[in-house]
Order: structure tokens, then C-alpha cells, then sequence
């Protein structure tokens, strides 16, 4: 049996089943415990937990991660929540210095089980210090786990196998993913953090997305098909391990790849798979790889700039018609996604 | 009395003896890792480490090797991981400036001054959780308190009443900066003491002193549930990082250090065991840990170091 049920939701029961199971699972930051909990991903935590399990912190992210790889040592399975991926900046010098080296450092006799979820955000002006990804930083460091679902089912499973995992994870939700409905089994389970998903088959293009771009490219892929155009849209899921055996099998397929990354190009991690693409099957490859991403500038704050700065399924299918050759499809007459469809207000 | 001072004296002498060793064999290249020494600072890392119980924790930082040895007396592993060698605490991954010990309770320590600190902060927090009877002391230099985390975790601690233990080793120099040059206050015991927090303070090289000191921070913390912030004083003999003095180089003057060298913690701890003990039953003591020492240097000389495959291992779990 399964049920139809938000990403928001999906957290909220990946959380709260896991806490229920565990009493070693506590969930803490910003907001967690305030009226607003967390775009409501942390809803009723606090009543059914207490406020020992669930609350919110001091604006300190620095010292509030270390003290998450304190507890973690000491036998927790902590979750620290960002509203905002730009916030856990702060956290840097604990998460890359602290928390990523520990185990190692420890000759293997200590252990880091620490979630570490962030969001990131886009649209209505969030402008450039609420918007950023950063998953290419996070994954660029030897010890940490990156992962960043797109479907309520992943989001799920995939929070349950962080939390049970013994290593730190960096869990990114972007924003705009929090009302996408789907299919989770009641048995959800946990799903592997080292894998990617082909969201749709395909023969003529791989398009490797991550995050809210794999929305666009399943977007794109619904639009070229009135065309004939078949596109195999793969959500990496996991940045860090990435499973690149799963893109090379599907370049190998199609022969041709397009990498639509939610996040800037310059070194980031469309550079990482198209290197991996490349050192794979250079020579099977029909047309160079083709890299989609936010433009090499601050996010502003105004609609107009803003529509300019963010990539999307138009850029992806421009993408695709010029690896084939092909002429421009009309898109007068399609429906793109608009948050203002969604709601109106600051986030 | 005797005994509490027979066992003080054993952790001075060791620490102070520990790091001879390393000065006699540093100049051999033979242990490639940046020490940063603990003489003169023997007196903090004894008496506290001795006012704790195996159970209670410790976390520190890059000049930990004091409370290492105060805290698990061994130095096998210790010596092993000085020389990069297999049979190291990290199998050589680690070295000197990060050393662990779980099953003796030392957590972390650390590179980055200050970042240990909030660390203490969750393993207080887990050992309520877990019901764990456990004391957490967080070592860390006046240095410390220039950064943003110290303050972030004074205020977490004495606001969310986790009772940690704050142990502030004030030797004047953020490496090389004075303290002069580095603070817009007058006294930091002052600005704690308006936390909500214990506070207890000494410019001791006395390890019994300091020993009674931290007793006392530890039934402060007990009785209120606040936080203790012992804030101790003391000279470092030696270089910020390497096993020399640097008197020479004129960001401190000598005379300061033989002031202090006046009282030298081990030296003083010595001469309060004759109250006790015949000067040949302290060298026999003495010559217990020498011999210690000596073999653990010789073992960590001999022990292999790790095969290329240890590069791989642990950075997951």
C-alpha cells in the first residue's frame, strides 16, 4: 500500500518515525520548535518528544554544530536544521574542519551518526544570501555525505538511512520541493544514500539532474516528446558518494548528456560528472557534454534578473534541440512551473 | 595528602619527562609532526585531569599532550602516533596535534582554536540523554576567547544549564600576540562571572592547588547545574610550535620566564613529596616512568608504519 503525501510530509514522518524508534534521535536548530517549525517539516516534534528531543537554538551555528558532533560522539543522532543552506556557513569550520575529519583523525574508534539538513531556496525575492546550493563544497570534502532528494518518496526514505547512517550527512531540500505530492510506501523503508534514480527512461539524451532541476528536466522531457525527442532524465540524489555507474550506463545508451545542476557551473558538480562522463565513454559520446546552471552571478533579488539568473526546462530544451540538430520548438503555449501559482509572500 | 601528592607528582613528572624525551630525539626528524609543548603548563593538566574519575571526559587542543598523559598515563600509543607509526592512537594519521583516547574519555582535540569548545557542549547534553554519570572538561588557551565559538558556547552552556566544565589556560600569547594587543577588557574571570556560571580562578603552579580547584568547579557544577569556568594561569616554557625556547625573538622577555621558572610546577610538586618521601624513594618513582618513557619511544621506533591501504580506511564509517 502506498499514499499520496508531500516532501514536507515525508520529512516530517521520516523524522518522527525514526525519533519514535530511537530515543538516541533528537532534531534541533533555528526554528525548529517556533510556531513556523521549519516550513512545518518539524510539525508536532515537540508535543509528541519534548522539548529535551526538539528545540530551538540560540542564532550560534558555529558552536550549534559542534555541539551536534559532541553528542554524536557521545552516543546521539543529532539532526541540525538550517532554514537556509547560507546559514550553514557558519558551520563551516566545525562541519569541514571538525566533523568530516574526526573519524579519521580518531583512528576509526569514534563514530559521527549526524544529519545535517539544509535548505535552499529560490524565488520571491530571496535574492543572494537565501538561495545559494553549495552541495559542490560539501561534497568536495573526503568524510561527508551529500545527498539532495527530489521526489516525497526519496525524501523519505532517504532521511530515514541518513539518520541511521553512522556518518555525517548533508541532506539539501530545496524549498520549492516542499508541496511536490507523490507516491511513498507505508513500509517506506530506507533508500540507499549512494544512488542515483532514472525518474524516466530514455534513448536520445541523458539529462543528469539535481534537486529542482530534475522537476525541469521531467518538464522537458514531457514537452520533446510531442516531438519525438526521448529524453532519460536521471536525478543524481546522491552527490556525494555519486553514482556514476548509473549516468554511464545511460550515456553509453544515449550516446549524449546534458547535466542541468541546481547550482553555479563553475566547478561545480556538473563538472564532476562531466569529467566522470568523459573519462568513461569519451569516444561514445556524439556531441560534447552540455552544462546547465545558475549564471555566474550573485542571485538578484527582482523577478526579471531573477528569471535570468535560474535555469530551467526552456534552457534544457534548447539545450537538447541544439545537440540534435534541431529547430526551435514552440513553447508559446506551455505551461511552465511559477511559484506564484503556489502562493504570494516571503517564504 | 600524601597519596593525592605522590599521584600528582607521577603525572607532572611524566608529562614533564614525556616531553624531554621528545626534545632529546626531536632534532632526528624522526617525528614529523608540529608539537606544540605542554612545559609549564604541567600543573593545570595534572590537577585537573587528577580531580577527574576514569568516566569523565575530556576535550582539548593542539597542546594536549599534558592532558593526554594526566588523563590515560600511557605512552605507547602516544609515542607511536609522535613517530607516524601503525601502532599509533590513529595508526600515524592523526599526530601530535590530535589526539584521542575514548576509552580513557578524552573526546578531541584540536588545530583550529576554539572549535573544540561547542563539542564539549552535545557530549554534555548526550551524557543527560543517555543518563551517563560522566564530567566533561573542555580545555582551551586565552587565545580561544578572541573567537566568536567561545562566546557562542558560553552563552549556549549557561543558557541551556549544560554543565560543562570550561577549563582556560591563560599563558598571555595568542601565539605570538599578547594579550595587550588582543583584548578590549580588562578581565575575562570578570565578563564570565556575569554569566550564569561558576567561576573560579588561580595563577597557581601548584598541582594540588589547582587539583582542589577543580573539585570545587565540579561541586559548583553539581550543586547549581550551571557551568564552571576555571580560569587558570601559567607560563609556556617554551616555542608556540616546536621544542626550543624563543627568548631571543623578543616578543617576551626571559626574566618573566624566570619568574615563573621560580615556582616550576614539577619542581615544586618534588619538593612537596620530601615532606614524605626519601629522596631515593622519589628517584625510584622517577625511574619507573623514565623507564616507561624509554620503552614506548623505543617500541613506537621500532613499529611499522602503516601500509598504503591505512590511507583509505576511516574517513567513512
Amino acid at each position: 500500500m502506498s499514499r499520496t503525501i508531500s516532501y514536507r510530509e515525508a520529512l516530517n514522518e521520516a523524522m518522527a518515525e525514526e525519533m519514535r524508534r530511537d530515543p538516541s534521535v533528537f532534531v534541533y536548530g533555528i526554528d525548529v520548535a517556533d510556531h513556523k517549525r521549519i516550513f512545518n517539516s518539524s510539525k508536532g516534534l515537540v508535543e509528541e518528544f519534548g522539548a529535551e528531543r526538539c528545540f530551538s537554538t540560540p542564532l550560534a551555528e558555529d558552536a550549534m554544530t559542534g555541539f551536534g558532533l559532541g553528542a554524536a560522539i557521545n552516543g546521539m543522532r543529532p539532526i541540525h536544521v538550517h532554514m537556509r543552506v547560507d546559514f550553514l556557513l557558519l558551520g563551516m569550520n566545525q562541519l569541514v574542519n571538525m566533523i568530516a575529519t574526526h573519524r579519521y583523525g580518531s583512528g576509526g574508534t569514534m563514530k559521527i551518526p549526524m544529519v545535517i539538513r539544509a535548505i535552499i531556496g529560490r524565488g520571491w525575492g530571496q535574492s543572494y544570501q537565501h538561495s545559494k546550493a553549495l552541495h559542490s563544497w560539501f561534497a568536495h570534502v573526503p568524510g561527508l555525505k551529500v545527498v539532495m532528494p527530489s521526489t516525497p518518496r526519496d525524501a523519505k526514505g532517504m532521511l530515514v538511512a541518513a539518520i541511521r547512517d553512522d556518518n555525517p550527512v548533508v541532506f539539501i531540500e530545496h524549498r520549492w520541493l516542499y508541496d511536490a505530492v507523490g507516491e511513498v510506501p507505508d513500509d517506506a523503508g530506507t533508500i540507499a544514500l549512494d544512488g542515483a534514480r532514472v525518474l524516466r527512461s530514455g534513448s536520445d539524451i541523458t539529462v543528469v539532474g539535481t534537486s529542482w532541476m530534475n522537476v525541469e528536466a521531467v518538464k522537458a522531457a514531457q514537452i520533446l516528446e510531442q516531438r519525438g525527442v526521448s529524453l532519460e532524465v536521471i536525478d543524481a540524489r546522491s552527490i556525494a558518494p555519486f553514482d556514476s555507474g548509473t549516468v554511464i550506463r545511460s550515456v553509453r545508451k544515449t550516446r549524449r548528456c546534458i547535466i542541468a545542476d541546481n547550482d553555479w557551473v563553475n566547478c561545480g558538480f556538473s563538472a564532476e560528472v562531466a569529467a566522470t562522463v568523459y573519462e568513461a565513454c569519451l569516444r561514445e559520446l556524439r556531441a560534447p557534454i552540455k552544462r546547465i546552471g545558475y549564471s555566474p552571478t550573485p542571485c538578484p533579488c527582482t523577478r526579471p534578473l531573477e528569471n535570468e539568473f535560474y535555469p530551467n526546462a526552456v534552457n534544457i530544451i534548447r539545450a537538447v534541440e541544439e545537440q540534435l540538430g534541431l529547430s526551435e520548438t514552440d513553447l508559446s503555449g506551455e505551461d511552465f512551473y511559477s511559484y506564484e501559482n503556489k502562493f504570494k509572500g516571503p517564504f | 595528602m600524601k597519596e593525592l601528592n605522590y599521584s600528582l607528582y607521577q603525572k607532572v613528572y611524566l608529562i614533564r619527562r614525556a616531553e624531554a624525551v621528545i626534545r632529546e630525539h626531536y632534532a632526528s626528524d624522526a617525528m614529523k609532526t608540529p608539537m606544540h609543548m605542554s612545559t609549564g603548563g604541567e600543573a593545570i593538566a595534572a590537577g585537573v585531569c587528577h580531580a577527574l574519575r576514569a568516566q569523565d571526559q575530556i576535550i582539548g587542543t593542539y597542546r594536549s599532550h599534558g592532558i593526554y598523559l594526566a588523563k590515560t598515563g600511557e605512552t605507547d600509543r602516544f609515542f607511536a602516533e609522535m613517530y607516524g607509526r601503525a601502532t599509533g592512537m590513529a595508526k600515524g594519521k592523526a599526530g601530535s596535534m590530535h589526539l584521542t583516547a575514548p576509552e580513557a574519555g578524552l573526546i578531541c582535540t584540536s588545530a583550529i582554536v576554539g572549535t573544540t569548545i561547542p563539542v564539549a557542549l552535545g557530549a554534555v547534553y548526550a551524557n543527560r540523554q543517555k543518563k551517563q554519570d560522566r564530567v566533561v572538561a573542555v580545555f582551551f588557551g586565552d587565545g580561544a576567547i578572541d573567537e566568536g565559538v567561545f562566546w557562542e558556547s558560553l552563552n549556549i552552556a549557561c543558557g541551556m544549564r549544560l554543565p560543562v566544565l570550561f577549563v582556560c589556560e591563560d599563558n598571555g600569547f595568542a601565539v605570538h600576540v599578547p594579550k595587550s594587543q588582543r583584548h578590549g577588557y580588562r578581565s575575562i574571570a570578570d565578563i564570565v562571572s556575569r554569566f550564569e556560571c561558576n567561576v573560579f580562578s588561580s595563577d597557581s603552579t601548584d598541582a594540588e592547588v589547582i587539583y582542589g580547584l577543580t573539585s570545587d568547579a565540579i561541586g559548583a557544577m553539581r550543586a547549581s547545574g550551571k557551568p564552571s569556568f576555571l580560569y587558570l594561569k601559567y607560563y609556556r616554557y617554551l616555542e608556540h610550535v616546536g621544542v626550543n625556547e624563543d627568548f631571543n625573538q623578543g616578543y617576551r622577555d626571559r626574566s618573566e620566564y624566570e619568574r615563573w621558572r621560580a615556582k616550576d610546577p614539577v619542581e615544586l610538586q618534588r619538593k612537596k613529596l620530601r615532606r614524605w618521601y626519601s629522596e631515593d624513594e622519589i628517584g625510584r618513582a622517577e625511574a619507573v616512568i623514565d623507564r616507561q618513557v624509554e620503552e614506548s619511544v623505543k617500541r613506537a621506533e621500532l613499529a611499522p608504519f602503516s601500509g598504503p591501504a591505512e590511507l583509505y580506511e576511516d574517513v567513512l564509517a
